[in-house]
C-alpha cells in the first residue's frame, strides 16, 4: 500500500516527456523532419550516445515516481498511515543498497572501515584497528577470499549477460525478419550491413556493453559497496545514481521553463520591430549584463531567507528540496533565455524580409498566422540546437553552483553536493577518492554523451554547416 | 570616435539603472530589510527593537523609494534605493553589512584576481588559436577526427575535476607548487602557476573547438579558393588569409570579457585560497553579506557594458569594413 | 576527338577527364564525365552549359582546386607538353597563377576582405615574378592601370569593400594577370554583374587577350557572351561535352538537338507572336548512372538506340564535332520536323483603349529609406530608392520595368503592393487609392494584385506542402471557400501551370527551379488577381526553363486577361513579352514607350547604352557600340542635375544643373533628357 506523491518537478518532467512524445509523433508525420532525424540516428556516434542518454532518462524517470509507503499497522486501525519519508520507485528497486549503510567511510569493495576504531574482541579486550563492515562483504571470512568471490560473481554476470543478450538478439532478428518477410539469417545480414537505416551494429555493441555493466552491478552491488561509502556510511554508487535525476532535471527543466518566453520575445521583437523590439532588446541586454553566477547566487540566497522564514509551508524535506531545485531551474532559465532570444530575434528579422514571408503578407495572411506558420517552424532548428547545446553546460554548472553553495539543497543527491562534501576530505592521507571519482565519472559520461549527440544534431540541422 | 564612446557610455546608463532596479527588487522588495536584519541577528526570537537598531546602524531604516516626510529633492535621496543603489553610480560602494569599506576591499583584492585572470586569458587565447590552427591544417584527416573527439572529451570534464586533479597531482604528489594560498610580491608566482595552468587547460576543450569551427568556416569561403588559385602554399593560405579573417570574430569575441577579468574567478580563487575578488564574492555569498553581493553585481554589470563598448571599438580596429 | 596533329600545337589538352564527388546519401556525383578538348595559344574557348552541368567543376579540375569531397578519377591534362596529373601538389602550386590563372563568378566574395587590393595583387607578383620593394609596387600599379582602374595609387591601399562589383572583378583580373599566365580560366566572369558593367569587363578581357596573347577558357551559360567572345565553342550537358565547333559554325548550324533547341528557346522580339520552343523536363541529376544519351529524355528525335548506347563523337566536314546518333547517316530517318509542331501563333495583347481609365495608375511615387546611424538611430540621410515615378498599366497588357541592379525597380513593385509604404505619391488601382487603405480594407483588396518573386527557392516556406502554400491565399482572402472547394481549386491551378496533381502533397525542395516558379505562379493565381507583378521571374532559371515559364505567362495572360508589371534587367525577355517599356535609372524613369519604339529607336543615351551593352548573337549592321564609363552612383547620394550626366557620352553643361523634364517623342513615348527638350514641348 502506498500513497503517490507528485512533486512539482516530477510534474514538469512528465510534462516534458509528454511534449517529447508529441513532438516525436509530429516529426513522424513530416517527411523532411523525419529525414533529418534519421540522418542523426544513422551516425554511430549519435546512436550510441542516444542510448546512453535514454538510459539516464530512464533512471531519472524511475526516480521521479515518488510515493509514501504505508506504515505497518495493526489490523485494528482502519485508517492507513503513511511514512513521512518520500521514496521513489528507483529507491524501492535499490532498497538493498540504500539501506545497507555503514558507520563511515569505506573504500570500494572494502571489507573494513576506512578509519581506525577501537574494536572489542571476543575475549573482552580491545585494540585499535579497522573494524569489519556491517554489510560490505560480510559473506566472506577473510579478505583473501575476495578476489575469487569477485571473479566468480563477474563470471556469473558474464554468463547471464551473454544469455540475455543472445535471447534479445534472436527476438530482435525474429521481429526484423517478420517485418521484412525474410529469414533470420537474411535479416542478420541486412541489419548489420551498411545498407541498414539504423546502424544496428553500433546500437548492439552499445547495448551489449550496457547489459554487461548492468549484470555486473546487479551481481556485485548487493554484496559489496562497489564505489565505497561516504562519511556517514551511505553507499556512493547509490548516491551517484540518485544524482542522475537532479542533473537531468536541471539540464532540461531550465530549458523547458525559459523556452516559451525566449521564443515569444525573440519572435515578436524580430517580426514587429519598433518599440516592442527596443523594449525586449533593453530587457535582455540588462539581464545579460548582470553576471550570471551573482544573479543566481543572490536569488538563491533570497530563496533561502524565504524558506527559513516560512518553515510551515513545506510538508516534507523532499518538498523543500524540490522547491529549491525548481527555483534554481527558474533562475537559470532567466539567465539563459537572453542568448536564445537574441539569436531568434536576429533570425526572425532575417526571415521577415525573405520572399515567402513577403508573399504571405501579400496574400493578406494575418500577422499572428505568419508568426506561427511561417516564422516559427523556420527558426525551430535554432531552438533545437540551443536546447541540446545548453544541456551539457547546465549539468556542469550544477556542480559548480552546488560547490559555491547556491546550487541544489544540500540534502538533495547531486554530483555537485557529492564533490563538495568529498572535497573536505582531500587532505586526508590516504585520500578518500571514490566519492569524487564516482561523481566525476557519472557526470563525464552524461555530459560526453550529450556533447557528442548535440554535435551531430547541430551538424544535421544547422544549414550553415551543410556542405 | 570620442563622441561615439561618449554616446555609448550615456546609452549604458539606462542599462545600469535597470541592473540597479533588479538588484533593488531582489534585495529590498522580495526580502524586506526586516528579513535581512532578522537573519543577521539569528533567526529565533529577535525583538523588534533589535531589528530596528540593526537597521538604523546599517542604514536600512529609510523608506524604500520615496520619503513623504521630506521636502523636495530629499524626498528622493533620503531613501534606501538612493542610498544603497544609486550611490553605486558614483562608485561609492558603501560599507559591508559587517562594517568594512567595500571600496577599499575591492582596491586591495583586485590585484591577486588579475594576477591569475590575465595570464589565463592571454595564454589561453594563444594556446587555443594554435591548437585550432593545427587541427584546421589537418582538416578532413584522421588527425582532425581524433583531435575533435579529444576536444569534446576535454570539454565534457567538469572544471572542478581539473582543479582537484591538478592540486592532487602537482601539489600533493609531486610537490611542485603549493596547493593553495597566496603571497604578495614576487613570491606570488609560485602560487599563481598552478591556477593559471589549470585555467588554461580547462578552457582548451571548448575554446579550441570553437575556434576550429571559425577557421573551417573561413576556409570554405571563396577568397580561400582565390588564394589557392594564385599558387600560394597551404601555409600562407592558412596563416595569412584565413587567420587574418578568423581573428576578427575570435578577437572581438574575446574582448568582451577583458573588463570582467577584474572580477576574478569564483571557483579558482576559492579552491586555491587566493584573496581576490572572486573569493571575496564567494565569502560574501556564504556569509550572506548582501551589501557586498550588491556591489559586485553592479561592478560586474558595469564591466560587462564596458566590455560591449570595447568589442565595438575592437571591431573598428581589426575589421576594415567597419567604421564608427 | 581532336587529332594528334592538333594536340602537338595545343596549349591545353584535356583527355578523358572525369571528376567525381561524394554527396553523402545521394551517392556519387559524376560532375565531369570523360571530357576532352584542347585550347590553342591566344584562342578563346567557350564552355557553354546550363547550371549544374559540370562546367565549373571542369575548370576547378584543370586547376586541381577541387573541394575536399571531389577528386579526378580519370584522365590527363596536358599543359604545354606537361601532364598536370603527374605533378605533385607543390609542382601544381608553381603552375597556379603562373601558367594558368583563374577568375571566379562572385567578385564580391572572391577577394579577401581584410587585405588591401594592392597586397592581394602584390602577393602574386612577389611569388611568381620575384619582384620586391619599389619594383613590386610599380608592377602592381601597372596592373591596376591595365585593368582600367582609375587612380591606381589611391586604390592600391583600399579594401575590397570600398570597390564596386565591376571594380572588384577588375581587381580579380589583375590578380590573374599578375603572373603573366598562358591560360586564363574565367568562370562566369560577368554573371553577377550588370549589363553595362558586363560589357566593360568583356571588352577588357578581349583587349588584354590581344595584348598578352594568352588563351582564354570562358565558362558561361550566356549564348550572347559566347557569340561576342569565343573563337571555338564546346557545349556541355549533364557532365559531358556534346558538341564542339568554331563559333561561326556553331551559331550558323548547331547540330546537336540540345544546341539547336537552346537557340530556339531564346526569347527575341521576332518571336513575339509565337510560342517559344521549349525543352521539356530538366537536366537529369548527375548521380544517375547513364546508359545512353543523356539528352534522350528531353529530345524530340529520341528513339530506342538513344536510350541504349552512348553516342560516339561524329566529326563533320567543317571539323564540327557532335555526340548524337542522328549524325550517323542511317539514322537520319529519325529526325523529326519539329519546327512546325510548336509554331502556333499567339494572339497579341489587348489593344490600349485610352478612354478607359487604366487598371493601375502610379503618380509621382516616392520611396525614401532613412539611413540610420548609431545606437540612437539618428537619421543622417536618405536612400532615394524610388524618386518620383509615374506608371500607367491597362488591363491585359504588360509593362516592363527595366534597369540595372539598385535602380529601385523592385522597390516600386513592393510599394505598389503596399508591402512597403511609399513616402509620398499615389497608387491608384481602378481608381482606388491604395496608399490610404489600412488594415482589413487593404487585406481584402490584396486579392486583386499579386507578386511572383525572382528566387524560386526563397519564395516558398520550406516547411509547408505545395497544397498548403497554394491554399494559403485562398484561405486568407476567400473565406467562403470550404476545404473541399479549396482542394479542388488547388488541383485546377496545378493543372493550369502544368504540374501533376501529385505535386500537391509534396514539399517545395522536391522540385526544380522551374517547377517551383510554376508553383509560385499557381499560388499567385489562386486568388484570381487582375494585376501580377513579376519581379525577375526568370532570371534565376536556365534558358530552356525560362522559355517554359514565359510561354506559361503569355498563355495565362490571354486566358485570364491579366495585366503584368514585369520587372527585369533582361531585355531579351522584355522584347518577347512586353507591350510597353519603362527604363529606370537611379530611382527615376528616364524613358518609356512602346516596346518597338524603345527597342528600335531608343532616345535616352542610357537606353541606347543599355541596348548596345547586351551581347547579341546576330549583330545588325551599323550596330553602334556605346560603352558606359564608371558605375551606377549610390542612390543615397545621387549626382546633381540629371543623375546620368557623369556617365553620359553626350552630357552638356546644363545636365549638371537640373533634372530634365518629360519630353513627348511620339504617342506614348516619353523621354527625360535635355537632348530632346529644346525642340519638343516640355510636359
Amino acid at each position: 500500500m502506498f500513497l503517490p506523491v507528485l512533486l512539482k518537478t516530477d510534474l514538469l518532467l512528465f510534462l516534458l516527456l509528454l511534449i517529447v512524445m508529441v513532438a516525436a509523433l509530429y516529426v513522424r508525420r513530416r517527411a523532411h523532419l523525419m529525414k533529418s532525424w534519421l540522418e542523426i540516428v544513422r551516425r554511430p556516434m549519435a546512436a550510441s550516445s542516444l542510448i546512453v542518454l535514454i538510459f539516464f532518462v530512464a533512471i531519472a524517470f524511475l526516480d521521479s515516481l515518488h510515493l509514501r509507503l504505508a506504515v505497518e499497522n495493526t489490523a485494528a486501525q482502519r485508517q492507513n498511515y503513511y511514512s513521512t519519508e518520500v521514496v521513489s520507485v528507483f529507491d524501492l528497486l535499490a532498497t538493498s543498497i540504500r539501506e545497507q549503510t555503514e558507520k563511515t567511510y569505506s573504500a570500494p569493495f572494502a571489507l573494513h572501515l576506512f578509519v581506525k576504531e577501537t574494536i572489542e574482541d571476543n575475549k573482552g579486550g580491545s585494540e585499535r584497528g579497522y573494524p569489519r563492515l556491517q554489510y560490505g562483504g560480510r559473506h566472506l571470512e577473510t579478505i583473501a577470499d575476495r578476489p575469487l568471490d569477485v571473479m566468480q560473481r563477474l563470471g556469473v554476470a558474464f554468463i547471464k549477460a551473454f544469455a540475455i543478450g543472445f535471447f534479445l538478439l534472436i527476438v530482435f532478428l525474429g521481429c526484423q525478419a517478420r517485418r521484412q518477410r525474410t529469414s533470420i539469417t537474411a535479416s542478420w545480414q541486412y541489419s548489420f550491413s551498411a545498407a541498414s537505416i539504423v546502424p544496428w551494429k553500433t546500437v548492439m555493441v552499445t547495448l551489449a556493453v550496457f547489459l554487461l555493466l548492468l549484470m555486473c552491478t546487479l551481481e556485485l552491488a548487493p554484496y559489496y559497496h562497489i564505489l565505497g561509502t561516504d562519511k556517514v556510511g551511505n553507499d556512493v554508487f547509490y548516491q551517484a545514481m540518485k544524482s542522475i535525476r537532479t542533473a537531468l532535471l536541471i539540464g532540461t527543466l531550465t530549458t523547458l521553463i525559459m523556452l516559451p518566453f525566449a521564443v515569444f520575445t525573440g519572435l515578436t521583437a524580430g517580426y514587429l520591430r519598433g518599440r516592442i523590439d527596443d523594449l525586449i532588446q533593453y530587457l535582455y541586454t540588462t539581464l545579460s549584463s548582470v553576471p550570471g553566477v551573482l544573479l543566481i547566487a543572490s536569488s538563491v540566497l533570497l530563496l533561502q531567507v524565504y524558506i527559513e522564514g516560512h518553515p510551515e509551508a513545506f510538508q516534507s524535506d523532499a518538498e523543500r528540496a524540490d522547491l529549491r531545485l525548481l527555483f534554481l531551474c527558474i533562475i537559470l532559465g532567466i539567465t539563459s533565455w537572453t542568448g536564445l532570444c537574441r539569436l531568434l530575434r536576429g533570425e526572425t528579422m532575417k526571415l521577415s524580409s525573405v520572399d515567402f514571408v513577403q508573399a504571405a503578407t501579400a496574400f493578406g495572411v494575418r500577422p499572428l498566422r505568419i508568426l506561427l506558420r511561417h516564422l516559427l517552424p523556420n527558426v525551430m532548428h535554432i531552438v533545437l540546437i540551443t536546447v541540446v547545446l545548453d544541456f551539457s553546460g547546465l549539468v556542469l554548472a550544477e556542480a559548480v553552483l552546488s560547490y559555491v553553495g547556491v546550487g541544489v539543497d544540500p540534502s538533495m543527491h547531486s554530483w555537485g553536493n557529492m564533490i563538495n562534501s568529498a572535497r573536505l576530505e582531500m587532505s586526508r592521507e590516504p585520500m578518500v577518492w571514490w566519492s569524487l571519482f564516482a561523481a566525476f565519472l557519472f557526470m563525464f559520461v552524461l555530459v560526453l554523451a550529450a556533447n557528442l549527440f548535440s554535435d551531430v544534431v547541430r551538424d544535421v540541422f544547422d544549414p550553415r554547416r551543410r556542405r | 570616435m570620442f563622441t561615439y564612446i561618449l554616446r555609448r557610455l550615456i546609452y549604458a546608463l539606462p542599462i545600469l539603472l535597470g541592473v540597479n532596479l533588479i538588484t533593488f527588487v531582489l534585495f529590498f522588495v522580495i526580502n524586506t530589510p526586516d528579513d535581512i536584519a532578522r537573519m543577521h541577528l539569528g533567526m529565533k526570537r529577535v525583538s523588534s527593537a533589535a531589528i530596528e537598531q540593526w537597521k538604523a546602524s546599517n542604514g536600512y531604516d529609510l523608506p524604500m523609494l520615496y520619503d513623504e516626510k521630506k521636502e523636495g529633492f530629499e524626498a528622493l535621496t533620503e531613501t534606501i534605493f538612493f542610498n544603497k543603489s544609486m550611490r553605486l553610480f558614483l562608485f561609492d560602494f558603501g560599507a559591508s553589512d559587517e562594517g568594512r569599506d567595500i571600496s577599499v576591499d575591492i582596491g586591495k583584492r583586485m590585484w591577486p584576481s588579475l594576477a591569475i585572470a590575465i595570464p589565463v586569458f592571454v595564454l589561453g587565447l594563444l594556446v587555443n588559436i594554435t591548437f585550432a590552427l593545427m587541427i584546421a591544417f589537418f582538416r578532413a584527416t584522421y588527425v582532425d577526427l581524433i583531435a575533435v573527439i579529444g576536444l569534446v572529451v576535454l570539454m565534457s570534464i567538469s572544471s572542478l575535476f581539473y582543479i582537484i586533479w591538478g592540486q592532487y597531482l602537482f601539489g600533493k604528489l609531486m610537490h611542485l607548487v603549493p596547493i593553495s594560498g597566496y603571497q604578495e610580491g614576487s613570491s606570488a608566482i609560485r602560487f599563481v602557476l598552478l591556477p593559471v595552468f589549470i585555467g588554461i587547460v580547462s578552457g582548451i576543450g571548448a575554446g579550441s573547438r570553437w575556434y576550429r569551427s571559425i577557421f573551417l568556416e573561413e576556409m570554405g569561403k571563396d577568397y580561400v579558393r582565390t588564394a589557392r588559385a594564385k599558387g600560394l602554399n597551404e601555409r600562407r593560405v592558412l596563416f595569412l588569409h584565413v587567420l587574418r579573417n578568423a581573428l576578427i570574430p575570435i578577437l572581438t569575441g574575446a574582448v568582451v570579457v577583458i573588463p570582467l577579468l577584474f572580477m576574478g574567478s569564483l571557483i579558482m580563487e576559492s579552491f586555491f585560497g587566493i584573496p581576490g575578488l572572486g573569493s571575496y564574492t564567494i565569502d560574501a555569498i556564504n556569509g550572506q553579506d548582501f551589501a557586498i553581493v550588491r556591489a559586485m553585481v553592479f561592478l560586474g554589470s558595469l564591466l560587462y557594458v564596458l566590455g560591449l563598448l570595447l568589442t565595438d571599438i575592437a571591431y573598428t580596429l581589426v575589421d576594415p569594413r567597419i567604421r564608427l | 576527338m581532336p587529332s594528334e596533329a592538333v594536340a602537338a600545337t595545343a596549349l591545353l589538352e584535356v583527355k578523358g577527364l572525369s571528376t567525381h564527388f561524394s554527396a553523402g546519401d545521394e551517392g556519387i556525383v559524376r560532375a565531369v564525365d570523360d571530357v576532352s578538348f584542347s585550347i590553342h595559344r591566344g584562342e578563346t574557348f567557350a564552355l557553354l552549359g546550363e547550371s549544374g552541368c559540370g562546367k565549373s567543376m571542369t575548370s576547378l579540375s584543370l586547376m586541381r582546386l577541387l573541394p575536399d569531397n571531389g577528386h579526378i578519377v580519370k584522365g590527363d591534362i596536358w599543359l604545354d607538353g606537361m601532364n598536370l596529373m603527374d605533378l605533385s601538389e607543390v609542382g601544381m602550386r608553381r603552375l597556379r597563377g603562373r601558367r594558368m590563372a583563374m577568375i571566379f563568378q562572385e567578385p564580391m566574395t572572391s577577394l579577401n576582405p581584410v587585405l588591401t587590393v594592392g597586397e592581394q595583387i602584390a602577393e602574386v607578383v612577389r611569388l611568381h615574378r620575384a619582384l620586391k620593394g619599389g619594383a613590386q609596387r610599380a608592377c602592381v600599379l601597372e596592373l591596376l592601370a591595365a585593368v582600367g582602374i582609375p587612380e591606381p595609387q589611391r586604390r592600391y591601399g583600399e579594401f575590397p569593400h570600398q570597390l564596386s562589383g565591376g571594380m572588384k572583378q577588375r581587381v580579380m583580373i589583375a590578380i590573374a594577370l599578375a603572373g603573366e599566365p598562358d591560360l586564363l580560366i574565367a568562370d562566369e566572369p560577368t554573371t553577377a554583374l550588370d549589363v553595362t558593367i558586363q560589357a566593360q569587363v568583356l571588352d577588357l578581357l578581349r583587349r588584354l587577350q590581344s595584348e598578352t596573347g594568352m588563351a582564354l577558357l570562358l565558362i558561361t551559360h550566356d549564348l550572347g557572351v559566347v557569340a561576342e567572345m569565343a573563337d571555338r565553342v564546346a557545349v556541355m550537358y549533364a557532365g559531358q561535352l556534346i558538341e564542339q565547333a568554331s563559333r561561326k559554325d556553331f551559331f550558323a548550324h548547331p547540330q546537336h538537338p540540345y544546341s539547336s533547341r537552346l537557340f530556339a528557346a531564346l526569347p527575341t522580339v521576332n518571336k513575339r507572336s509565337q510560342v517559344l520552343t521549349t525543352i521539356p523536363g530538366q537536366v537529369p541529376p548527375l548521380t544517375t548512372p547513364f546508359s545512353g544519351c543523356r539528352f534522350a529524355e528531353r529530345c524530340p528525335h529520341v528513339w530506342s538506340t538513344c536510350r541504349q548506347s552512348v553516342p560516339a563523337w561524329h566529326t563533320l566536314a567543317n571539323d564540327q564535332q557532335v555526340r548524337c546518333h542522328l549524325l550517323v547517316d542511317e539514322n537520319a530517318k529519325h529526325r523529326q520536323d519539329i519546327s512546325t509542331a510548336t509554331a502556333r501563333v499567339a494572339t497579341a495583347s489587348l489593344a490600349v483603349d485610352d478612354n478607359v481609365s487604366p487598371l493601375l495608375d502610379v503618380q509621382d511615387l516616392k520611396v525614401h529609406f532613412p539611413i540610420q546611424k548609431g545606437l540612437l538611430q539618428r537619421t543622417v540621410g536618405h536612400v532615394f530608392a524610388v524618386d518620383g515615378v509615374d506608371i500607367r498599366l491597362s488591363k491585359g497588357r504588360t509593362l516592363a520595368l527595366v534597369g540595372e541592379s539598385g535602380c529601385g525597380k523592385t522597390t516600386i513593385g513592393k510599394a505598389i503592393l503596399q508591402l512597403l509604404r511609399p513616402t509620398s505619391g499615389r497608387v491608384l488601382f481602378e481608381g482606388d487609392e491604395l496608399t490610404q487603405l489600412k488594415g482589413e480594407e487593404l487585406r481584402q483588396r490584396r486579392r486583386d494584385f499579386q507578386i511572383i518573386f525572382q528566387d524560386p527557392f526563397s519564395s516558398m516556406n520550406p516547411r509547408m506542402r505545395v497544397a498548403q502554400i497554394i491554399e494559403e491565399g485562398i484561405q486568407a482572402l476567400v473565406p467562403d471557400y470550404d476545404a473541399a472547394n479549396r482542394q479542388q481549386q488547388v488541383l485546377a491551378l496545378l493543372e493550369q501551370v502544368g504540374l501533376p496533381a501529385a505535386a500537391a502533397q509534396r514539399y517545395p525542395h522536391e522540385f526544380s527551379g522551374g517547377q517551383r516558379q510554376r508553383i509560385c505562379i499557381a499560388r499567385a493565381l489562386a486568388v484570381s488577381p487582375r494585376l501580377l507583378i513579376c519581379d525577375e521571374p526568370t532570371s534565376a532559371l536556365d534558358i530552356s526553363v525560362q522559355a517554359q515559364i514565359l510561354n506559361l505567362l503569355k498563355e495565362l495572360q490571354q486566358k485570364r486577361g491579366l495585366s503584368y508589371l514585369f520587372i527585369t534587367h533582361n531585355l531579351a525577355v522584355v522584347a518577347y513579352l512586353a507591350d510597353d517599356i519603362a527604363v529606370m535609372y537611379l530611382g527615376r524613369i528616364v524613358e518609356q514607350g512602346k516596346v518597338t519604339d524603345i527597342l528600335h529607336a531608343p532616345r535616352h543615351p542610357y537606353t541606347q547604352a543599355l541596348l548596345s551593352a547586351i551581347p547579341v548573337i546576330e549583330k545588325e549592321a551599323g550596330h553602334a557600340v556605346i560603352r558606359l564609363e564608371g558605375d551606377l552612383p549610390s542612390p543615397s547620394n545621387p549626382p546633381s542635375g540629371c543623375h546620368f550626366h557623369a556617365r553620359c557620352p553626350q552630357a552638356m553643361p546644363r545636365c549638371q544643373e537640373s533634372y530634365p523634364g518629360k519630353t513627348l517623342i511620339a504617342s506614348g513615348h516619353e523621354v527625360r533628357c535635355f537632348l530632346y527638350s529644346e525642340d519638343k514641348p516640355s510636359l
